[in-house]
């Protein structure tokens, strides 16, 4: 059994994320703010995983950039201006508000509004459809009496 | 407001017409950010020389005319292929290229570039790589122009190939030499 716990626990130790076989920092608190920073930072050649997630080199060298800067007492928001001066907004998995996002912040919320808009109109006129039920003109009436008496006529 | 109704396939079909257009671009590479860097100072460069005796590499020492910076690396197979083009840049448009052998052994690439030959006039080793980060590197190998005053001008993402040094950088030196 013993020998078994000692398996599952190396095993463990390898599904670990690539974080924990680097050079932590120190202190936990600090090693703690680099992982939850890394985490919001998007890796530039595997545009769809965070640096943290990423094996590849350059994410390993932007998370030792991160931890060096939590290290030399920097805040977490100068370590994000540091990355965006670089690499653009594109690095923050959680873009700023501004002028060249607001498509980015704003489409989806207005594709929803412009939604719930159609549908609301397409609902009232059905609900107004009846209404929208006019009497027949004199010309009509007395067409429809004429097919009418035709059919009677006939049968 | 009846009539606008009738419009409005139409606006949607123009709108998805656009996206695609844009989307399926057969020029457009989603793997190429865009650059944050253009049109700002260049970060500050000051690498170990590769060379046996060679003094640091610093940008300092090219103020005053165009330079290209070629980030490349031993390791590195589309650096292999874009190689024999880097010549041609200093040959043709008379712009003088820097090395930077981003995250790779001097060793290794001393002999890389003595297999392959030097198009370089300077070159420097950047070892742990933060020197192409300040670039906005997402890769090896990597091209930016460089002007007179310190100014990023271009940025070319990826190896180059006889057509992007004809219809992309060739321009570029162009818009950046005037």
């Amino acid at each position: 059994m013993r020998r078994v716990l000692a398996v599952l626990a190396v095993l463990w130790l390898g599904l670990a994320p690539a974080l924990a076989q680097e050079v932590q920092l120190a202190d936990p608190k600090l090693e703690q703010r680099a992982r939850d920073l890394s985490r919001e930072i998007r890796c530039v050649v595997c545009q769809s995983q965070s640096v943290a997630d990423s094996d590849a080199d350059i994410a390993k060298e932007v998370r030792a950039i991160i931890r060096e800067q939590i290290g030399a007492g920097r805040s977490d928001q100068e370590i994000r201006d540091y990355l965006v001066a670089r690499y653009g907004d594109f690095v923050l998995f959680d873009p700023p508000f501004k002028t060249s996002t607001y498509a980015l912040w704003i489409g989806p919320f207005a594709i929803l509004v412009f939604a719930a808009i159609g549908v609301a109109i397409f609902f009232r006129r059905r609900a107004q459809e009846p209404a929208r039920v006019r009497e027949l003109d004199p010309e009509e009436q007395s067409r429809v009496a004429r097919l009418l008496n035709d059919r009677e006529g006939g049968a | 407001m009846r009539r606008l109704v009738f419009l409005l396939p139409i606006l949607i079909v123009a709108i998805l017409v656009a996206v695609f257009w844009i989307g399926l671009d057969p020029k457009r590479d989603k793997s190429v950010l865009p650059s944050a860097l253009v049109g700002k100072p260049a970060p500050m460069i000051d690498l170990p020389g590769l060379h046996e005796g060679a003094p640091r590499l610093t940008l300092e020492s090219f103020q005053g005319q165009l330079v290209a910076i070629n980030f490349f690396a031993s390791w590195c197979l589309p650096c292999r292929a874009e190689h024999p083009l880097l010549k041609q840049i200093s040959a043709e448009f008379g712009v003088p290229i820097i090395g930077i052998a981003w995250k790779d052994k001097p060793d290794d690439s001393r002999a890389f570039l003595a297999e392959l030959g030097d198009p370089y006039v300077a070159t420097g080793t950047d070892e742990n790589g933060r020197t192409g980060i300040d670039f906005g590197i997402t890769g090896i190998p990597e091209t930016f122009l460089v002007d007179g005053n310190g100014i990023v001008r271009y940025r070319f993402a990826g190896p180059l190939s006889p057509d992007g040094l004809r219809n992309q950088l060739a321009p570029a030196i162009a818009e950046a030499k005037r």
